[in-house]
């Protein structure tokens, strides 16, 4: 502050020539003017510019924020957060930082189970996807050239459609006088509904259900650049068809497979409207929690929290899914 | 051998799209069951459609989740194609590596995450700037343009990747302006990539629930946002006739959609053809 108005009393004491003078030996100025001259010659900076800023803007910046209210401690009124830097005696800058709310997260073990818990419903519903929806890519990819188009809309067509929707079609089909059960009912096989509804098994399907497009298209366009005659040659050599399946289909389709896993787990791991909608209440996973945190609780700083240490959890697989990307566009090249 | 994996592979196709559609169909025949208690089948009726049309908070939940859809789709084309063109034709630039990774991570980014960030920017941005007033239309049309320009800037990017470069290379040869080859040469041949990001960020942004919640201030629900909080509260057939009417517009733009792209595929091949057997 006090700097700023020294400055400023500096300004006026200068002559226009001496401030003009200053400002264009100040560092910023000259950047400015030249990225301006830049613009002009080729619009490309523009171009890139435009969106990098937006980018820039709305993505990159909200994560620090939510970095520094993780950071900073809860209080009544709107926004509910402590500043993290304070003016003390308007002098000096006093920077409070707070750990306690990952120590709360750490400790609490409602949230390292909530954590636990959506690293295993992501994976085995991963695992069901990929025994789902391979097969499916293998038939499309392998499937007369007319049909294929057809085949891939097919799949792509329910993502088009109101993913709510869709979640909530599975309660009608899973409750206890829903589809199944009444179905089973009338045909004798069993005498008392299964209760399917507000279980793991229930966030299970959902989660297959609704990820299964992003789990077979990579899969296909993998599947699809697959050399046939690779697999000839093995049948040639005397190699049975599972056994070629496994030691040649299989690895040549690694980039396909791992970047359709990492589609389905990493957005998984954080899903909130499957288990609110078809979980139990055991069914806890950290984006329920988060969610409940912010809007039930209020409590922004441990919300800020929970999602920090949710984005740390998936560094690692989003860093798998981008080389596997990178990879896959090289060898498009 | 060769005949037992076909017919594995064929049932297990079968039994995905079964996976896939008997949901969907079970909505729509739902939707005209008599009965308010949704599975309990006690015969056929529109009565639920005449309520829907009837409910204006569903009519005003709509149009907003029409109006927002429709700008954010708009602006996120054009940034998105701004970003695929500069990822896919500016060769290594600085700041390329973080372009490209701020255009791919809010496709995998949890909502929940990017929701809570962005509401916690507007809060500071109102604190700091005074912009933007309060949380509703404006909030929810920016968040939807952040997430669904990543998706046009893939769609726009690939399709590009797969492009020769030679016509624009020609063009730019024969004396053409950067500007100019764009939207001559460069803008037409990836024009049915742009619709497609167009409808893409359209879908997105009409069916986004969980950013919308996190944004949006009272009295701004959207119709994700209307749906969610009825079907907390358990089946009910005006969801069904809702459902319905949602999937037979999205089946129709579809079908509208492929077939004009396979019209506009044959055209061309039939041009191509023509251009070979001209020049032989």
């Amino acid at each position: 502050m006090n700097a700023v108005r020294a400055t400023a009393e500096g300004r006026r004491a200068m002559g226009l020539a001496e401030l003009r003078a200053w400002i264009r030996a100040f560092g910023p100025w000259r950047w400015a003017s030249g990225r301006l001259r830049g613009w002009r010659s080729s619009g490309r900076t523009a171009v890139m510019g435009v969106p990098y800023f937006w980018l820039l803007l709305f993505f990159f910046v909200p994560f620090l924020i939510v970095l520094k209210i993780s950071l900073s401690d809860i209080r009544l009124g709107m926004p509910p957060y402590e500043a993290l830097v304070t003016w003390a005696d308007a002098q000096a800058v006093q920077l409070k930082v707070n750990f306690a709310n990952y120590a709360f997260l750490w400790e609490d073990a409602l949230y390292r189970n909530a954590y636990l818990n959506s690293l295993l419903t992501a994976g085995i519903s991963t695992l069901l996807c990929l025994l789902v929806g391979y097969p499916m890519a293998y038939g499309i990819a392998r499937s007369n050239p007319a049909w294929r188009n057809l085949l891939l809309l097919m799949v792509m067509l329910p993502f088009w459609t109101s993913f709510l929707l869709r979640v909530y079609a599975w309660i009608g089909i899973l409750k206890n006088n829903g589809l199944i059960n009444n179905l089973l009912m009338a045909l004798g096989i069993i005498d008392e509904p299964i209760v399917m509804l507000q279980t793991n098994f229930a966030v299970y399907l959902g989660i297959v259900y609704s990820y299964l497009p992003f789990m077979v298209l990579p899969l296909y366009t993998a599947i699809e650049k697959l050399d046939l005659t690779l697999l000839e040659a093995a049948a040639d050599l005397g190699c049975k068809p599972t056994k070629a399946f496994f030691r040649i289909t299989v690895p040549l389709t690694q980039g396909g497979i791992i970047a359709g896993c990492m589609l389905v787990f990493i957005p998984a791991v954080g899903e909130f409207v499957i288990p609110a909608l078809l979980g139990g209440p055991d069914s806890l996973m950290i984006g329920r929690v988060l969610w409940e945190e912010f809007f039930n609780n209020r409590d922004w700083p441990v919300a800020s929290a929970v999602a920090i240490a949710m984005l740390l959890l998936l560094v690692i697989p989003i860093m798998i899914y981008q080389r596997a990307q990178g990879s896959q566009v090289a060898a498009h090249r | 051998m060769n005949q037992r994996r076909s017919f594995f592979v064929l049932t297990a196709m079968a039994f995905g799209f079964a996976f896939l559609y008997v949901p969907i169909l079970s909505l729509i025949v739902y939707s005209f069951n008599e009965s308010r208690l949704v599975t309990v089948w006690a015969g056929f009726s529109t009565k639920w459609y005449v309520e829907l049309f009837q409910n204006q908070q569903v009519l005003d939940a709509a149009k907003l989740s029409l109006k927002i859809a429709a700008i954010n789709a708009t602006v996120a084309t054009i940034l998105g194609t701004l970003a695929g063109l500069a990822l896919a034709r500016f060769g290594r630039f600085r700041g390329r590596a973080t372009l490209s990774g701020m255009v791919t991570a809010p496709l995998v980014m949890p909502e929940v995450i990017t929701g809570l960030s962005l509401l916690l920017l507007f809060v500071a941005m109102e604190q700091a700037v005074g912009w933007p007033a309060g949380r509703g239309m404006t909030t929810i049309t920016i968040a939807h343009i952040t997430f669904s320009m990543a998706y046009v800037t893939v769609v726009v990017q690939s399709r590009l990747a797969t492009l020769d470069e030679s016509l624009e290379e020609a063009a730019m040869d024969l004396g053409a302006r950067p500007a100019k080859v764009f939207f001559l040469i460069t803008l037409p041949i990836i024009m049915p990539a742009i619709l497609a990001g167009w409808l893409l960020a359209f879908t997105l942004s009409w069916d986004d629930l969980v950013i919308s919640s996190f944004v949006s201030g009272p009295g701004s629900s959207t119709l994700p946002i209307l749906i969610f909080s009825k079907v907390r509260l358990g089946v009910s057939p005006d969801i069904n006739a809702l459902a319905t009417i949602l999937v037979l517009i999205v089946a129709i733009g579809i079908v509208t959609a492929g077939l004009y792209m396979q019209r506009q595929q044959k055209l061309r091949d039939l041009d191509v053809q023509r251009a070979i057997a001209a020049n032989e």
